[in-house]
């Protein structure tokens, strides 16, 4: 499991959670995630949480280019 | 705060459509840039564009003040409507336009030039 799926499991236990390296050169992903947490937050608050449980590696430079999809398990 | 990051909410809060981007609308320096702006402009948005590339204070002083981390983002009347993915999924659903007449009244299309304002 690469360490960003580790980081969104640990932020969304037990959600669906992918991870896709758009570009082979582990800088670029897609993350989509399906989970409750997102109910009733608008698109902006869910992709907060996902920045959020992705702080260390959008700080750190692992994260050049980031895609994400979410959505609520309703 | 600083005065580039007052000069960066004067414009996110009096400007109708900003898009904080990397290059400009002339010369796109990224593909989320260019997705976010391809999505507004199909919506007819009124959009101020600014480059973030020639100084990191930039980017830096909007990420401080808008909690969000990445380029681009789209503000609409001093509110964060999001980056790429989020506008052109709003753009898809035909929420943007709403979004857009809601704020800016059902006139908005037109209503401006695409323009470029330089910070600081």
């Amino acid at each position: 499991m690469s360490r960003l799926e580790e980081l969104l499991q640990v932020a969304f236990p037990g959600d669906e959670v992918s991870v896709e390296d758009r570009t082979g050169t582990g800088d670029h992903f897609q993350v989509t995630v399906v989970s409750a947490l997102f109910d009733g937050l608008s698109l902006v608050e869910q992709h907060r949480l996902v920045y959020n449980a992705l702080a260390a590696p959008l700080a750190d430079g692992t994260i050049h280019e980031l895609r994400i999809t979410t959505k609520g398990a309703e | 705060m600083t005065e580039l990051g007052t000069q960066i909410k004067e414009i996110i809060d009096n400007e109708d459509v900003t898009l904080f981007m990397k290059g400009t609308p002339q010369m796109v320096m990224c593909g989320n840039s260019h997705r976010a702006l391809e999505a507004l402009r199909r919506a007819g948005a009124p959009v101020t564009a600014i480059d973030i590339l020639p100084d990191p204070r930039i980017r830096e002083e909007l990420s401080t003040q808008s909690g969000w981390p990445t380029i681009p983002q789209v503000f609409v009347r001093g509110e964060l409507i999001g980056g790429a993915d989020i506008v052109e999924e709003l753009e898809q659903t035909g929420e943007l336009e709403r979004t857009l007449t809601d704020k800016l009244g059902p006139d908005y299309r037109g209503a401006a030039d695409e323009r470029v304002v330089a910070v600081p």
